[in-house]
């Protein structure tokens, strides 16, 4: 990732483009209502599949092709990668965590934000709640990673 | 009346609202996401959001790791809900509330910002450009919350909890 100083004047303009584009999406698909998303759960309305299977199509082909014509990202000089996170334990357990979540409010993050968009000011209290688990997430893992550290130390 | 074919009549069942909204919709959501790929390499989530910006405020260590990015996700961020503002204004004609109850909303989203945090990404994350990737770590994720959250919405529905 290239630093702050160093980057390109046009990556936080596209990065802008990209959200703008993204978050349409989500208004046009409806994902930005929680009730349609509730009801995709509930087996009303398939819609949500067409959705996402649709975004994995654009970005599978986009994905596929990038690293075949050209060698590195312009405004970055990054080489072009497929997203791939290494699997554990904590791929299972978070996403039945975030199924929880998802199915008793029918919000994801990226929905979340679109919604705040479409004007939907209660959407706060889903936001409020995310940012407030994700600092509890982080306040426990930090507090982990610092005991482990410690015990390390004092073992040397 | 003269009954529509078979398939049709299946799809009017699965899919009250038709598809046309949901498909072109995702195209975008994809095109959002290949736009940024395309230009810079980076596959874009919308949950690391939540950790780079408590970054901001929090000297926790688990935090510090998204300091260099923060300000792009930051501006991505903006960008879907200015994006999302644009559909309210040329499609929506004017503002749009849930009924979803507050304390839903409050408690889904506690589960959903711890969740997607450890479980490494979200619907966007692991859903689109996981799923894209071909990831089998995505895949596994995306089918993880998805079975759970079909489970917990049709306990939620059937404790008789509306809307």
């Amino acid at each position: 990732m290239a630093a702050s100083s160093d980057r390109h004047p046009l990556f936080i303009p596209l990065v802008l483009v990209g959200g703008l584009i993204f978050g349409f999406g989500l208004g046009y698909s409806h994902m930005a209502r929680p009730e349609v998303v509730l009801n995709f759960l509930q087996f009303e309305d398939f819609g949500l599949l067409f959705v996402m299977f649709g975004g994995a199509a654009v970005t599978g082909i986009v994905f596929f092709l990038m690293p075949r014509v050209l060698d590195r990202a312009p405004l970055t000089g990054d080489r072009f990668e497929r997203r791939l996170k290494s699997f554990d334990r904590n791929v299972l357990v978070g996403g039945a965590i975030f199924g929880v979540g998802w199915g008793l409010s029918g919000i994801c993050p990226g929905a979340a934000y679109a919604s705040l968009g479409i004007g939907n000011v209660t959407i706060l209290w889903a936001l409020a709640g995310m940012f407030l688990g994700a600092y509890l997430q982080g306040w426990w893992r930090s507090r982990a990673t610092d005991d482990v550290d410690v015990t390390a130390t004092g073992a040397d | 009346m003269v009954a529509d074919p078979v398939p049709l009549q299946l799809a009017a069942e699965l899919f009250p609202n038709g598809i046309s909204r949901y498909a072109i919709g995702g195209l975008f959501v994809g095109l959002g996401a290949a736009v940024i790929y395309v230009g810079t390499g980076i596959s874009a989530g919308a949950s690391t959001f939540l950790e780079s910006t408590l970054s901001y405020v929090s000297d926790q260590s688990r935090f510090q790791q998204y300091v260099t990015s923060r300000d792009w996700r930051l501006v991505f961020t903006l960008g879907i809900v200015l994006g999302a503002a644009v559909y309210a204004v040329v499609y929506q004609g004017g503002t749009w509330t849930t009924d979803v109850s507050w304390w839903r909303l409050l408690l889904g989203g506690v589960f959903v910002g711890i969740g997607t945090r450890v479980g490494k990404g979200c619907t966007s994350g692991h859903g689109v450009c996981g799923v894209g990737s071909a990831s089998k770590t995505s895949i596994a994720g995306v089918l993880a919350f998805l079975l759970v959250a079909i489970l917990t919405a049709q306990v939620v529905a059937a404790l008789g909890v509306t809307p």
